[in-house]
């Protein structure tokens, strides 16, 4: 009797608090100066288009994004994020591109049980044993363009590929990833320095080695050094190379220019994508940026949906953690890319698809999907995470 | 190995080498000269590439874009060394160091202010495909004009250095900075020249490495620190080391980039080989300056006697 008296007195004041909040905070940090602002700047520019699109509001909410800079420095990110939860009290975090700041920074929202919607990094070990209740992924696992980068090299019939990456832990993880499912022959694996611009002694190696293709994982200003002086080494008519999405996005494709028409990647979206939900969005974001969306840029927008289903299906009660969770979980809302649902790790399962660099009707450079390369697809870690 | 393939890094080296050295000239004459360490030189490198991004979209033309971008960029060296390096000259080493590290923070955000963090400079179309130098082989256009234009300005510096006047009072300095001033030198005037002069060669540096790499905030800094191995390898003050230097230093980063790690793999095992190569390569030029300073602390070709 007494045991219950006591939860009752524990839970009435919080019947009496489960009414719906009256605004929603999200911290939102992402990297927004340096080399790589381009990713962060799309993210935001998206997630703040949703928003306005959406009156202002986040399920019926009004919405205040709380926006910082993390600088490219994990020490940076956590520190925003240690300010986001203590002293703003955000009832999300959202926004950082890179894995490295975000591993850094997330731990912080865990523990004092703020939920991180990650409009990108998607880290195996959060995927696996790891995982986290308070972690979703609206992105892709970081191995994913890998995997069907390998499976299309497989069925693309390549026998014997080049592989090049940074010599760093995302390098390394990224040709594992492609290994994963390529069957073919590696013709060697090279990993090189972490920020290098000229790639003319590899790029002579790699003519001397005759491979059928090559596949580079070379984000940002790297990638962009590469594709330049691949096609300028005339190396485009002895081999295919291939990218993984964000390796010939619109950021990288704007700074090369004409030399990525005809790229292979893989990626699970792109611009013509055929729903409604995505023609609104390109549409609406050319209108109020005047360039074209890029992947990072649908990511963030899906975020900020995500949230506004979860908030709109708890009817605004923001506070019951678990509730929201479910919510996020069932994942009811359009995305821009098509059919998606969370695993039980809470990273996505989603098709990719194998897009090529092409001129749209008004002759612009944009990515263009030609087939599927994978339906429905996980994750490979899923497995080890025991999480409910 | 097939004679292709190693013809090829060579000629990477070598293009690699001779920009190194169009920033090296400029950076050894002011170090040599003066004995000012001039951090910022870099900035002037970034400045150069943004100026002619600009001139290029402006006049429509590479070349001409490229050629206005020098002497706007010697415009901008000159005053920077009336206004500010002037100062420096009587400090300390630390003094110059601290001072000039400031100053490529300010460029930095001054760059970022005017330009944004980076522009579009693309090859021009007529050089942005390959060419075929021997049956079989192919290679890039674009880098051999930069190997062109590199040695056509070797040579030049070559001839100004040894042939001329100005070359002369330029030597004189670098050998005996008193001596000069004391025998009626004009070391105040003939030092803005030559520093405008290292940030016009910086300037075609940045402006032709730019459809290489890229036009952006903070892409001096990494270069500089290649162009300072330059010139403690080749002497200080020297040009001739300079050269020197520069082409030691591109052929021994691409070679190592090229074949360390292929060699490794001879005899040691694939997991230690694929560790160790590309960290060995990486830092193969910093072992070759080690190894310098330490049989010719002096570099290769001192300037001074």
């Amino acid at each position: 009797m007494k045991r219950t008296l006591a939860a009752l007195g524990l839970a009435l004041p919080l019947a009496f608090n489960a009414h719906a909040a009256d605004k929603v905070k999200i911290g939102f940090i992402s990297t927004l100066s340096g080399p790589s602002a381009a990713l962060g700047v799309d993210i935001r520019d998206a997630f703040n288009l949703a928003v306005k699109l959406n009156g202002g509001k986040l399920g019926g909410l009004p919405a205040e994004v709380i926006v910082g800079d993390d600088q490219f420095k994990p020490e940076v990110g956590k520190q925003l994020a240690e300010k986001n939860i203590k002293l703003d009290r955000v009832d999300f975090l959202t926004g950082i591109v890179f894995s490295n700041i975000m591993l850094a920074s997330v731990p912080e929202a865990f523990a004092n049980k703020v939920i991180y919607v990650s409009p990108n990094a998607a880290p195996s070990p959060l995927a696996g044993a790891q995982c986290n209740p308070y972690f979703f992924a609206v992105s892709w696992p970081n191995d994913a363009y890998h995997e069907a980068a390998g499976k299309y090299a497989t069925e693309k019939g390549f026998k014997n590929v080049y592989l090049m990456a940074p010599n760093y832990q995302a390098g390394k993880d990224s040709l594992a990833g492609f290994k994963r499912f390529f069957k073919g022959k590696i013709a060697d694996e090279v990993y090189t320095n972490l920020g290098q611009l000229d790639y003319s002694a590899e790029l002579a190696q790699v003519r001397a080695a005759k491979p059928d293709a090559i596949y580079v994982f070379l984000p940002g200003g790297m990638g962009i050094n590469f594709i330049k002086q691949f096609v300028a080494a005339g190396l485009t008519k002895d081999m295919q190379l291939a990218v993984p999405g964000f390796g010939s996005d619109q950021d990288i494709i704007r700074a090369v220019g004409e030399p990525m028409l005809g790229l292979f990647d893989t990626a699970h979206w792109a611009l013509d994508i055929d729903n409604a939900a995505n023609k609104k969005f390109v549409a609406e974001f050319e209108k109020e940026y005047k360039r074209l969306p890029s992947l990072f840029a649908s990511q963030g927008y899906d975020a900020a949906q995500l949230i506004d289903a979860a908030i709109r299906d708890v009817n605004g009660r923001i506070e019951d953690k678990e509730a929201v969770r479910k919510a996020l979980k069932a994942a009811q809302f359009q995305s821009v890319r098509g059919p998606f649902k969370f695993n039980t790790n809470q990273y996505p399962i989603q098709n990719y698809y194998l897009r090529v660099v092409g001129k749209d009707s008004q002759g612009r450079l944009v990515n263009k999907t030609v087939s599927t390369v994978f339906k429905d697809h996980g994750d490979a870690y899923v497995q080890d995470c025991k999480m409910q | 190995m097939s004679g292709i393939l190693i013809l090829e890094q060579t000629l990477n080296g070598l293009q690699f080498g001779l920009m190194l050295f169009l920033l090296a000239a400029g950076l050894t004459l002011v170090f040599g000269i003066m004995d000012m360490i001039n951090l910022a030189h870099g900035s002037l490198y970034m400045i150069g590439a943004f100026l002619a991004s600009t001139l290029v979209g402006a006049t429509g033309s590479f070349v001409l874009g490229v050629l206005l971008a020098i002497p706007a960029t010697a415009v901008v060296g000159m005053l920077l060394e009336i206004t500010v390096l002037r100062q420096l000259y009587a400090r300390d080493h630390l003094s110059q160091v601290l001072a000039t590290f400031a100053l490529i923070l300010i460029a930095n955000e001054a760059v970022r202010i005017i330009w944004g963090s980076d522009q579009p400079l693309t090859t021009p179309a007529a050089l942005s495909g390959p060419v075929e130098l021997l049956p079989g082989m192919y290679y890039a256009s674009y880098r051999l004009v930069i190997i062109a234009v590199g040695l056509a300005v070797a040579v030049l510096l070559y001839f100004v250095v040894t042939k001329t006047r100005t070359g002369m009072l330029v030597r004189a300095g670098a050998s005996n900075r008193e001596m000069a001033r004391a025998m009626g030198v004009d070391i105040r005037t003939l030092f803005t020249l030559v520093f405008g002069f290292g940030a016009g060669l910086c300037a075609l540096a940045g402006a032709m490495l730019a459809p290489l790499f890229a036009v952006q905030v903070g892409m001096g800094e990494n270069i500089l620190i290649l162009a300072f191995v330059v010139i403690v390898i080749g002497g200080i003050g020297s040009i001739r080391g300079a050269l020197v230097g520069s082409i030691i230093v591109g052929m021994v980063d691409t070679i190592g980039r090229a074949f360390l790690p292929a060699l490794l793999r001879e005899f040691l095992p694939p997991q230690f080989a694929g560790a160790i190569g590309p960290a060995l390569a990486s830092i193969l030029i910093y072992l070759l300056m080690a190894a310098v300073l330490f049989w010719k602390p002096q570099g290769l070709f001192p300037a001074r006697g």
